[in-house]
C-alpha cells in the first residue's frame, strides 16, 4: 500500500471558522460522553426500578417489567432510535410536538432522542442484571430483614440492593462500556458525536486512515479509563471478609 | 399466666400439599417451648407463621393480643416486636457488626444513632463479643455470628423470641456458646419458641416440648412429662427420640 501518512492533519485548519481538526474530535468526544452519561443515568435508575419489580411478590409488577425487557431487548437499537427520532415526535400532543420540532435546536432534539433511546434500551439490560443480583442473594436475607420489622421498601433499600449491586458491578461495568460504544448510533441521525466528527474529518481532509486511527485510540483510552474507574469503585465497595475482601 | 403466642387450628397449604394441619398450641409469657420433629414436619413453617413470614390459609395466630392473619394488622410493626434467629444467622454481610445491631433500631424504631449504637454495644458485650464491634460478619466464626444475630434481635426489645434451629449449622465446638446465651435469656424470663434438636437444652431449659410430624402437632406436654414418661409418648415421638438421643 502506498499510503502517505500525515499525522499533522489534526493541527491543520478545517476551513470552518478557525478550528483545527483536533477541535472536532474534542467536540465529538464531549457529545459522546454527554450522551452516554445522560443515558446511563436513565438506564441505571429505570433499570434498578424494573429489576426490583421483577423480584417483587405478586403477578402484575413482575409481568410489566418482563414485558418491558422483552420489548426493548428484542428490537434492534437502530430501529428504536429511528422510532424515537422520526416517529414518536409526531405522536406527541401538539404543544409537546411543537416544542420538540421548533423550540429545540437540531442538536438538542437529536441529543434528547438519543439519550432517551439509549437510556431505555440499556435500562432493559440493567434490569436483568439487577434481578440476577437480587436473586443470587440467600433467601434468608429477605426474611431476616422483614423479621426485623423492615417494610418491603426498607428491605430492598438497606439489605437487598446494597448486596445485589456489589455482586453485579462486573456485568454493570460492561453495560456502562456498551452505552459509550452504542452512543455512536447518534451519528446516524446527525448528532456530531465522536464517530460523526471522525467521518467528517475523513471527508474534509481526505486523511481517512489518520482520522479513524485517532477515533480508535480515543475509544480505547475512554474504555480503559472507565474500566479503571469501575475497578476502583468495586474495590472501594468491597466487603471485608467476603467475596475476596480482606479478612 | 397470660398467653403471648396463641396458635389456633392453623392450616397451611403449598398448592395441593398441606404443610400444617390443625396446629393448636400456645406460649405463655416467660415460657420456653422447644419444638422438635423430623425433617419436613413443618417446624420452620409453623414458626414463620407466627411472625407472618409465611401466610396461612385457615385458623388464627394471636401474638400479644394482635391477630397475625388479620389483613389490617401492621405486620412490620408486629415483626419488630418479635425477635427471630435463623439457622444460617442471616446477618447483613455488607454492614459492620455495630451497624447490624443498630440499623433496625434506627430505621424501624426511630432511635437516634447514638442511642442505637449504645444499646448495640451493650448487647454485644453481653454475648461476649464487644471486641469484634468494628468487624464485618464474614470475619466472624459461625458461633460468633449467631451470638451477634441474637444480640441484634434483642436490640429491638422483643416481647418474644423465635429460634429456627439456631445451632444446626454450627460446628460442634461452637454449639455451646450459642446455647449458653439462649439459656441465660430463658433464665431472665424471655418468652421463647425454639425449633431445635438439642435435647440437652430442652431438658435443662424448656418448660414444654412440642413434637411435630407431617404437619401435625403430635405431642405438646410439659418437659418432665415428655422426657420422664417415654412410654406414654406416641410411636413416632419415641422413634424420633431414640434416634436423636443416640447422638
Ligand atoms: N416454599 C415452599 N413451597 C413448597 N413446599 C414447601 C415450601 N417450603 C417448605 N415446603 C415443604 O413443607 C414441608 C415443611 O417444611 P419445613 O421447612 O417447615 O420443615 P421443617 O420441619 O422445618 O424441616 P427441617 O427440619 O428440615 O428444617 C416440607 O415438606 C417442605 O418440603
Ligand atoms: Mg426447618
Amino acid at each position: 500500500m502506498n499510503y502517505h501518512w500525515d499525522w499533522g492533519v489534526f493541527f491543520k485548519s478545517t476551513g470552518v471558522g478557525s478550528e483545527i481538526y483536533l477541535n472536532w474530535f474534542v467536540t465529538g468526544l464531549g457529545w459522546t460522553i454527554a450522551v452516554a452519561l445522560a443515558g446511563w443515568i436513565i438506564a441505571l435508575a429505570l433499570g434498578s426500578v424494573l429489576g426490583v419489580m421483577r423480584t417483587l411478590p405478586g403477578k402484575a409488577l413482575p409481568a410489566i417489567a418482563s414485558a418491558y425487557v422483552e420489548l426493548f431487548r428484542n428490537v434492534p437499537l437502530l430501529v428504536q432510535l429511528f422510532v424515537w427520532y422520526f416517529l414518536v415526535p409526531d405522536l406527541l400532543p401538539t404543544p409537546l410536538e411543537m416544542w420538540y420540532k421548533q423550540g429545540l435546536s437540531p442538536m438538542q432534539s437529536q441529543f434528547l432522542a438519543v439519550v432517551i433511546c439509549l437510556g431505555l434500551f440499556t435500562a432493559a439490560r440493567v434490569c436483568e442484571q439487577v434481578r440476577t443480583g437480587i436473586e443470587a442473594l440467600p433467601r434468608g436475607q429477605r426474611n431476616a430483614a422483614l423479621a426485623m420489622g423492615f417494610s418491603t421498601g426498607q428491605t430492598y433499600r438497606h439489605v437487598l440492593l446494597p448486596q445485589a449491586f456489589r455482586i453485579i458491578i462486573p456485568p454493570l461495568t460492561s453495560e456502562f462500556l456498551n452505552i459509550f460504544k452504542n452512543s455512536s448510533v447518534a451519528s446516524l441521525i446527525g448528532l456530531m458525536e465522536l464517530l460523526a466528527q471522525t467521518r467528517q474529518t475523513a471527508e474534509f481532509s481526505a486523511n481517512f486512515f489518520e482520522a479513524f486511527t485517532m477515533a480508535t485510540v480515543i475509544y480505547f483510552v475512554l474504555n480503559m479509563s472507565l474500566m479503571t474507574f469501575m475497578g476502583w469503585v468495586e474495590k472501594r465497595l468491597r466487603i471485608p471478609g467476603m467475596m475476596g475482601g480482606s479478612k | 399466666m397470660s398467653k403471648m403466642i396463641d396458635i389456633n387450628n392453623v392450616n397451611k397449604w403449598y398448592g395441593e400439599f398441606q404443610v400444617l394441619t390443625d396446629c393448636t398450641t400456645s406460649v405463655s409469657k416467660g415460657e420456653v417451648v422447644v419444638v422438635c420433629g423430623p425433617s419436613g414436619s413443618g417446624k420452620s413453617t409453623l414458626i414463620k407463621c407466627v411472625n407472618a413470614l409465611e401466610p396461612f390459609q385457615k385458623g388464627e395466630i394471636i401474638v400479644d393480643g394482635i391477630s397475625v392473619g388479620d389483613p389490617k394488622t401492621d405486620l412490620p410493626k408486629l415483626r419488630s416486636r418479635v425477635g427471630m434467629v435463623f439457622q444460617h444467622f442471616e446477618l447483613f454481610p455488607h454492614l459492620s457488626i455495630t451497624d447490624n445491631l443498630a440499623i433496625a433500631q434506627m430505621k424501624v424504631l426511630g432511635r437516634g444513632r447514638e442511642e442505637a449504637m449504645d444499646k448495640g454495644l451493650k448487647l454485644l458485650d453481653r454475648v461476649g463479643l464487644k471486641a469484634h464491634a468494628a468487624k464485618f460478619p464474614g470475619q466472624l466464626s459461625g458461633g460468633q455470628q449467631q451470638r451477634v444475630a441474637i444480640a441484634r434481635a434483642l436490640a429491638m426489645d422483643p416481647i418474644a423470641m423465635l429460634f429456627d434451629e439456631p445451632t444446626s449449622a454450627l460446628d460442634p465446638e461452637m454449639i455451646n456458646e450459642v446455647l449458653d446465651v439462649m439459656t441465660e435469656l430463658a433464665q431472665e424470663g424471655m418468652t421463647m419458641m425454639c425449633v431445635t434438636h438439642e435435647m440437652g437444652f430442652a431438658r435443662r431449659v424448656a418448660h414444654r416440648v412440642i413434637f411435630m410430624d407431617k404437619g401435625h402437632i403430635v405431642e405438646d406436654c410439659a418437659k418432665d412429662e415428655f422426657f420422664g414418661n417415654i412410654d406414654a409418648r406416641s410411636e413416632r415421638a419415641r422413634q424420633f427420640l431414640s434416634k436423636i438421643l443416640q447422638h
